[in-house]
């Protein structure tokens, strides 16, 4: 522990930011300790023959009022000026950390009223109350001290109090208050060291504001007092000789800020060596990709709406860049709804993202097919009208997906404003029209409402709505029904059922959940780490899946006996991550039927059916041969259809 | 935003809440005023009059100024003239410290307000541009300049900044008079020396917002609707960084209010900053107490217009506070 947090420390010498903060800090330190030995001699005397020269080799910057050596000054001045900004500082830490810690040392009561006064406090600017606290103690270095002090106090004392809030609530501190540890030791044995690190970087960054304040103070007469100087004052005495002669005001006023500098930038950089924790986990290994032979679509007498083959999504990484999407192809045809499934991080949500051209960068997308329409959507071409028209996307988080700063019914205006050159009154009438068509009541008025007013059922409609407002002729619907409850579920799958049959678009349907899919499309794509396993059409899914995968899906569906708002049966082990992808089957590992070939070599999806691909060693197995421990399937049962079940039916 | 909302539960929650708070602090806020005076080691009376003065006199001021009466009294008293608008007599200059105060708030107002419209005006465009260069991967270095400059720039206190500025454009250039407050040029220096350090940490604080933004669920459904890219930035993303903009520049209007004090001692300007410092060094405590509550309630009111403004703009968040 003590090592690690070591080498975090060091290891923020180690970036530029770092090397320059470190360098700047130890000169300022350096020159606090060895400037009044060297020079005070010369920054004292007085030379009346010499008064307020220009730069000369005798005086590098001058001389003041009185003949002395600027130079000599700002330099000897380091020791005074950083000195009483680190007297200020630990004054103000100390208090911030005993005010902040208030309620855990003085009992809660009394704390919520330190944290209310200290809540009062921090929305002053720390400048005003340290004028406030100059007055309490007085013009002078002293009081000027103990003000700034006090005005960094309760900054400091709500940091304090939000860091230890987050840690008193661990499992560890309650263990320790029932164990009956006096309160004085849970803080400094228990909160304290949890809170260090962020403490001691703003610490350090207080340290260079107190500089700033100690030389506000002192340049407006209330701090240090002659015939003592800090770089305040070296500043204010500069400033009145600014006309004649600049150096003076500007020799201090460089020292302030690189002063400054060197405390706020070693707080900055120990911030992000700390910050940086988490980016420095173990080795990436870079997966090469051997493309799997193309397996030619299963031809229809129809132009497919969609064609796509062999799409890779690619981003960089710490290691190397990682490819999430690895060879998908697929074919939406008019009217038709396929179905994407997969746990989350098989790909199957970049899939989408990757068709819909929705990519950022530094995505990459490669395909050797990627048509819409006849449209080939990987020329640089402008694609934007085609796809803002007759493409629509419906997005998973109906709370997220909205713009919570504009009213519904704009969002949804706007889609055909931006492509149909509809006017504002039109694809207002348009918005409504569409609202009501999912079924929002009082559309009208609804349409003026910000997403917040709506439910989280209405807030997807409308997103469905949006999603029709041109004409679609496909629809990319990613996990819509996933953040919602059971019967307003059924109300979504329903009025997308709905919209597939009376527009004959193209659906394609991305979703964790096996029945679901099974709901609502024809035919289904398995995909597991980044590619499609299996393919097949749904009526096959229940009892003739061939690929493990998919067995282990369908029966981890709770039939008809289990609570359906139990949490999800799981497949035991974990998707393989994408950085480190093992070789040969990446099911291999959750897989009951590996083989040494599994782990060997990758099996490819072919086609082994009219319609039906697989991709596994072992897909001629029985289903039998996988230990399954169901009985009755949902889908067994018509009635739970939500498309056939009437909207809003009455159902358990 | 519908006016009929606001009789409605969470909105009528939120205004007590805030009007609460608000009285509190004012309350905090007098209180400290008063105490300021009282807890001060040794005789006001005496520091302001000097250490050669009579006693005689000192009695005198004493009384006249209500000092020998039990503290308890002493603070009703003060209330109670602090109602009727009566902040004392200065102690330097003899006139009331309300005729004092009101002849010089509005030349503060002003170069606060103007400086602070001069952030903002800057930083969103700027903010904007930066966010815009860092998500363009062939122009990040445009951002990585520009974010650097404003650290920099924003770390170099007001007052410092004021001094370049007076030595580059007033003894260098000689283009703007360097103290005092004349023409419409006088105006010049003193509220870029206030505007130009907030307004780097406004245009940060919008590009990391800007950027934050850009990443959510709602920007991908408006890309899904394959708006302008234009759009996208100005109707969809700016609007939503604001608010959290608004926040932090309340912050820094707060802050600016502090940083006049300064920049009014350097270029004398005929402020409120100028008075405090003076008063604090004549050892005036009338005026100072006086000046401070009006400092300390403008940056109240700062803050209460803040919160009212964030709640408008964004209501979940007035909601979910209360
Ligand atoms: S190839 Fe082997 S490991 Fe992979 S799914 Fe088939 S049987 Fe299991």
């Amino acid at each position: 522990m003590k090592a690690t947090a070591a080498r975090r420390w060091t290891g923020a010498l180690r970036s530029p930011l770092g090397i320059t903060a470190a360098v700047l800090l130890a000169a300022v330190v350096l020159l606090a300790v060895v400037a009044p030995l060297i020079w005070s001699g010369r920054a004292d005397a007085v030379q009346s023959a010499e008064i307020l020269q220009g730069p000369s080799s005798a005086h590098p910057v001058g001389t003041d009022l009185l003949g002395r050596d600027i130079l000599a000054r700002v330099l000897v001045a380091t020791r005074l000026s950083v000195g009483l900004a680190l007297l200020a500082t630990a004054i103000g830490v100390t208090a911030g950390l005993l005010l902040g810690t208030a309620n855990v040392l003085l009992g809660r009561w009394i704390g919520r009223w330190v944290g209310t006064l200290i809540n009062i406090a921090v929305a002053f600017p720390s400048l005003l109350l340290a004028l406030f606290f100059a007055v309490i103690f007085g013009v002078g270095a002293k009081g000027a001290v103990l003000a700034i002090g006090f005005a960094t106090a309760p900054g400091f004392a709500r940091l304090t109090q939000t860091m230890a809030a987050t840690v008193s609530g661990r499992d560890f501190i309650a263990a320790a208050r029932v164990a009956g540890i006096g309160r004085m030791r849970i803080l400094v044995r228990h909160v304290l060291p949890n809170i260090a690190e962020p403490l001691i970087v703003s610490a350090t960054m207080a340290a260079g504001s107190a500089l700033l304040a100690f030389a506000s103070l002192s340049f407006l007469g209330l701090g240090v007092q002659a015939p003592s100087y800090d770089w305040g004052r070296l500043l204010g005495e500069g400033l009145a000789q600014i006309y004649v002669h600049p150096a003076g005001a500007l020799a201090a006023g460089v020292a302030v800020v690189l002063a400054a500098m060197a405390f706020n930038l070693s707080g900055e950089a120990v911030a992000r060596a700390i910050g940086l924790r988490s980016a420095q986990t173990g080795r990436r290994t870079e997966h090469t990709y051997e493309p799997p032979p193309a397996d030619p679509e299963p031809d229809g007498p129809d132009q497919p709406l969609l064609a796509v083959e062999n799409l890779h999504v690619t981003f960089p990484a710490a290691g190397g860049p990682v490819t999430p999407v690895r060879g998908v192809s697929l074919s939406v045809r008019r009217g038709e709804a396929i179905g994407i499934v997969g746990e989350s991080g098989s790909g199957k949500s970049l899939t989408a993202l990757a068709i819909a051209q929705l990519i950022e960068h530094p995505g990459r997308v490669r395909a050797e097919r990627l048509e819409f329409l006849g449209t080939d959507l990987r020329e640089k071409a402008d694609h934007r009208r085609l796809l803002g028209t007759s493409l629509s996307m419906v997005f998973q988080d109906p709370m997220t997906s909205l713009n919570p700063t504009q009213r519904v019914g704009r969002q949804l205006a706007e889609v055909v404003r931006e492509h149909q050159g509809a006017d504002r009154r039109t694809a207002w009438r348009r918005a409504v029209d569409r609202l009501a068509a999912v079924r929002i009541p009082s559309a009208e008025r609804r349409a003026k409402q910000l997403p917040h007013e709506f439910s989280g059922g209405m807030r997807q409609r409308a997103m469905i709505g949006m999603g029709v407002m041109a004409n679609p002729q496909l629809i990319i619907a990613d996990e819509p029904t996933t953040a919602l409850d059971v019967t307003v579920q059924r109300q979504v799958l329903q009025l997308i059922a709905n919209i597939r049959a009376a527009e004959r678009v193209g659906l394609l349907f991305i979703s964790h959940d096996v029945t679901v899919v099974g709901q609502v499309c024809e035919r289904v794509l398995v995909m597991y780490a980044g590619r499609i396993v299996e393919d097949l059409p749904t009526d096959a899914l229940l009892h003739d899946a061939r690929h493990p995968y998919t067995r282990a899906l369908v029966a981890a569906v709770p039939d008809m006996t289990t609570d359906r708002n139990a949490p999800l049966a799981v497949i035991p082990g974990r998707p393989p991550d994408p950085h480190d992808l093992p070789a040969g089957c990446p099911y291999a590992p959750r897989c009951l039927l590996a083989t040494d070939r599994c782990r060997r070599e990758d099996p490819a999806l072919t086609t082994y059916a009219i319609g039906r691909r697989v991709a596994c060693w072992h897909a001629d197995q029985a289903p039998a041969a996988i230990p399954d421990n169901r009985t009755t399937v949902p889908d067994d049962d018509k009635t739970d259809d939500p498309i056939a079940a009437p909207l809003g039916g009455e159902r358990p | 935003m519908k006016v009929a909302t606001v009789t409605d539960g969470p909105w009528a929650r939120f205004g007590m809440r805030r009007a609460g708070r608000l009285v509190l602090s004012v309350w905090v806020l007098v209180t400290a005023a008063f105490l300021m005076i009282h807890v001060l080691p040794g005789d006001p009376v005496r520091a302001a009059l000097g250490p050669t003065a009579p006693l005689s006199l000192i009695e005198q001021r004493r009384e006249a100024l209500g000092f020998n009466d039990p503290l308890w009294l002493q603070y009703l008293n003060y209330l109670r003239k602090l109602l009727t608008g009566d902040m004392g007599v200065s102690m330097t200059s003899g006139l009331p410290v309300q005729e004092v105060i009101s002849a010089r708030l509005g030349s503060t107002i002003q170069m606060a307000l103007l400086a602070f419209a001069l952030a903002v005006v800057v930083s969103v465009p700027l903010g904007l541009l930066m966010a815009v260069l860092a998500r363009d991967s062939r122009r990040r270095g445009g951002d990585w300049a520009l974010t650097s400059a404003g650290v920099v720039v924003a770390t170099i206190p007001e007052f410092l900044m004021a001094v370049g500025l007076v030595f580059v454009f007033s003894v260098q250039l000689g283009w703007f008079p360097v103290a005092g407050r004349s023409g419409p040029d006088s105006y010049v220096l003193p509220v870029l020396a206030l505007a130009i350090g907030p307004a780097f940490m406004l245009a940060r604080i919008v590009r990391v917002e800007l950027l934050a933004v850009l990443q959510t669920d709602y920007i991908r459904t408006a890309r899904a609707k394959r708006l302008r890219a234009g759009a996208i930035y100005l109707r969809h993303a700016l609007p939503n960084a604001l608010t959290a903009t608004l926040t932090l520049g309340g912050l820094l209007l707060g802050s600016l209010v502090a940083g006049t004090v300064l920049i009014e001692n350097i270029f004398a300007w005929p402020g409120l900053g100028g008075t405090i410092v003076q008063s604090i060094l004549a050892k005036d405590y009338p005026t100072v107490q006086g000046v401070v509550l009006v400092y300390g309630i403008g940056v109240l009111l700062i803050n209460l217009v803040v919160d009212v403004a964030l709640a408008v703009l964004d209501p979940r968040s007035a909601i979910r506070e209360s």
